[in-house]
């Protein structure tokens, strides 16, 4: 019975005994406990859910083979820019689906596909034929014909895709966006700083 | 009049909050507090406050998807009422608050009022401009144009630099593996949920502590803040020589949050909203991507960091600059308050300032970027042409022709990536200017791949040409010496 003036059990009512639990203690243990459960369970599905696209298992894969068209539209000893729909987009992604890259034919069957965005920081890197260069508008990065670093600051040569010849195809593995942590193609991997990618 | 004061009694009796509110207002504040220095933590509450208006009113229309949000710009800027000066005011607000913050930050740097007891004011302020830093690089994000999309590209960039973990960190930011609907949404949620939501939380505690704990006296040489006795003395100050912050203090508040907001009013209606720039559309590489001008000076300090420092400084850097910015009163809690006393202090601020506005300045210029166009608009001035021999106008157009002129300025026209070419063969030697196009080196590339012999012969000896007048061109020390000045054709 509670003393509604003081709020506290009578004196003398409690049963006296070491180990007896009373029913406000459990209360308080059991409403702290339940909303530990709870909050455990409501938080840990909501942590998932914002670090999902980081995590190893993410909705999305990050890379998979997609076609640039007809080998007919690459000639042999020149560099053309080309686009394919991201192979993950979305409905509602609009432009931001499509996505540059820079097709150079060396030979019949020999190609380097570079990733648009500079080694450097990501910019659109152009391609200027009549010196045979790539140039960043950022920060000034350059590169050689075959992507190797020509000067400024980026670390490394422009990134590569895998690609591969099917039907009469160039195909290239694709689909996240290239960074120092996760550049496209292992073809550079070996040397990170200063790699030539030739 | 008895109506609404029995009215107002009704709402107090149960509200409670006229008491509080009473004394919140006229709580003493030092005399010389009352300043005109001190306007302008209210005036950044203002600027926010404007700011959650407006950003209220953008999401009316504003739609937050990857292939409608730069099309519902272009609506809010021509086709709904009013839509643009919406934007204008939200878009010059943001410049304000982010101005009026650091305004308000080095007032109270130079004033000591990070000082006993007000440290965790300071550090919780610390935060505050973290957060209006983030709101406006986040709110140019969602002006989802090209800029935006690079911007984005460059920010991922950056995330990819962390090691081990730096690609997940890049999807995550990206809330997926390349820039897309999801990223915008992200951006959003942060922008318009997550980050307000703190700035109220934090703003609170701030305004909380600057009434619990009082305005900072103005500084006086000598008057030293000790723990021990700081707290009887600044209670003496204000109740003995004190006056209430409503009115005496208040009206400058007033009259100067009046002031920011009739220019914010007036930028807007002045200069109107920001972009958008061109869409949001990748394929579309004739671009130079740029950041808001709040970001300029990382922008300059990314393309100058030494390569091989350049990963440490990004991500070390920033974990220095907040760690000493939270640190300072923890660090100096006491002692004097005054700048005129504080030499390294005011120093070490004009140093940051100074260091921040050359940044700017050439984030601006950008002088490290190709003028991309630069080969193809930028003719070569007459007065380099004239009097010039057929293989020296031929070497003209390879200068221009192989884009020498996207790095290199003739007559201050072009880029300012490499030195200008106008008295080039003052400084180089025909063999060092061979060399230098073939094999480049000093950053620039090579040409040697480019260049057929013919054109590096003509090249070079256009680039000969290139001296004033009244001054030699460079030779060979040795034959210079003993031989005569070989004739060239002077600039005129």
């Amino acid at each position: 019975m509670l003393d509604p003036t003081t709020n506290k059990e009578p004196e003398g009512s409690a049963v006296p005994g070491p180990k007896k639990v009373s029913r406000r203690q459990l209360l308080t243990v059991l409403g702290v406990g339940l909303n530990v459960i709870a909050g455990a369970l409501f938080t840990v599905p909501i942590l998932g859910y914002i670090l999902a696209p980081g995590g190893r298992r993410a909705m999305r894969k990050d890379l998979e083979w997609i076609t640039l068209g007809p080998l007919t539209q690459f000639p042999v000893g020149e560099t053309r820019l080309a686009t394919y729909r991201n192979p993950f987009v979305r409905s509602w992604d609009g432009a931001t689906g499509d996505i540059p890259c820079w097709v150079r034919r060396i030979a019949d069957n020999q190609f380097q596909v570079f990733a648009i965005n500079c080694a450097h920081l990501g910019c659109p890197v152009r391609w200027f034929p009549q010196s045979g260069l790539f140039m960043c508008p950022c920060h000034g990065g350059a590169y050689y014909a075959d992507g190797s670093r020509a000067s400024g600051p980026p670390p490394r040569g422009l990134f590569q895709y895998d690609y591969k010849l099917e039907n009469k195809e160039l195909w290239i593995k694709a689909g996240q966006m290239p960074t120092l942590a996760s550049p496209p193609s292992v073809a550079c991997a070996d040397h990170p700083r200063r790699c030539s990618c030739a | 009049m008895r109506l609404i004061r029995g009215l107002g009694q009704w709402f107090d009796h149960r509200l409670q909050l006229g008491k509080p509110i009473q004394e919140a207002m006229s709580h003493p504040v030092p005399r010389r507090a009352a300043s005109w220095a001190y306007v302008f933590g209210s005036a950044s509450l203002t600027v926010l406050i404007l700011q959650f208006v407006t950003g209220i009113c953008l999401a009316f229309v504003y739609v937050p998807s990857a292939g409608e949000a730069w099309n519902s710009l272009q609506v809010l800027n021509h086709q709904q009422a009013f839509g643009w000066f919406v934007r204008a005011l939200h878009g010059w607000g943001s410049n304000f608050m982010v101005a009026i913050v650091l305004i308000h930050m080095i007032q109270v740097f130079l004033f000591g009022a990070y000082k006993y007891p007000r440290e965790l004011t300071w550090i919780v302020g610390v935060f505050l401009l973290l957060m209006t830093l983030g709101m406006a690089f986040t709110g140019q994000v969602l002006r989802f144009d090209q800029d935006a999309y690079w911007g984005l590209g460059i920010g991922a960039s950056i995330m990819g630099h962390v090691p081990l973990i730096g690609g997940n960190l890049v999807k995550l930011m990206l809330g997926g593996p390349i820039i897309a609907s999801e990223t915008l949404s992200r951006f959003f949620s942060i922008h318009v949920f997550i980050v307000p939501g703190a700035l109220i939380a934090f703003v609170g505690v701030h305004l909380l502590m600057v009434l619990k704990l009082g305005i900072n006296e103005w500084p006086v040489p000598g008057r030293v803040v000790k723990r021990e006795t700081y707290l009887t003395e600044y209670h003496e100050l204000t109740h003995k020589d004190g006056v209430p912050f409503v009115p005496d203090a208040f009206r400058k508040d007033l009259v100067f949050s009046g002031l920011v907001i009739l220019a914010i009013v007036a930028c807007a209606a002045l200069f109107g909203p920001y972009g958008p720039a061109g869409a949001p559309d990748p394929t579309v590489v004739q671009t130079a991507p740029r950041p808001d001008f709040f970001f300029l000076w990382l922008f300059a300090a990314l393309a100058l960091l030494p390569p091989s420092m350049e990963t440490i400084l990004l991500l070390v850097g920033p974990v220095i600059a907040i760690g000493l910015l939270i640190a300072l009163p923890l660090v100096s809690p006491t002692g004097e308050k005054s700048w005129r006393r504080r030499p390294i202090a005011a120093l070490s601020l004009l140093l940051i300032v100074v260091s921040l506005a050359a940044f700017t300045q050439l984030g601006v210029k950008s002088p490290w970027s190709p003028v991309m166009d630069a080969w193809s608009s930028t003719p070569v001035p007459q007065k380099f042409l004239d009097g010039r021999s057929p293989l020296e106008n031929q070497g003209a157009i390879v200068v221009q022709e192989k884009q020498c002129r996207n790095c290199h300025a003739l007559g201050d026209e072009g880029g300012k990536r490499g030195p200008a070419l106008d008295i080039v063969a003052t400084r180089l030697t025909e063999d060092q200017l061979i060399r230098q196009v073939l094999q480049g080196g000093g950053n620039m590339p090579a040409y040697g791949k480019n260049l057929s012999p013919a054109e590096t012969t003509a090249l070079v000896a256009f680039l000969k040409t290139l001296h004033p007048s009244n001054q030699v061109p460079a030779g060979d020390a040795a034959l210079v010496s003993t031989g005569p000045v070989p004739p060239e054709s002077p600039t005129k």
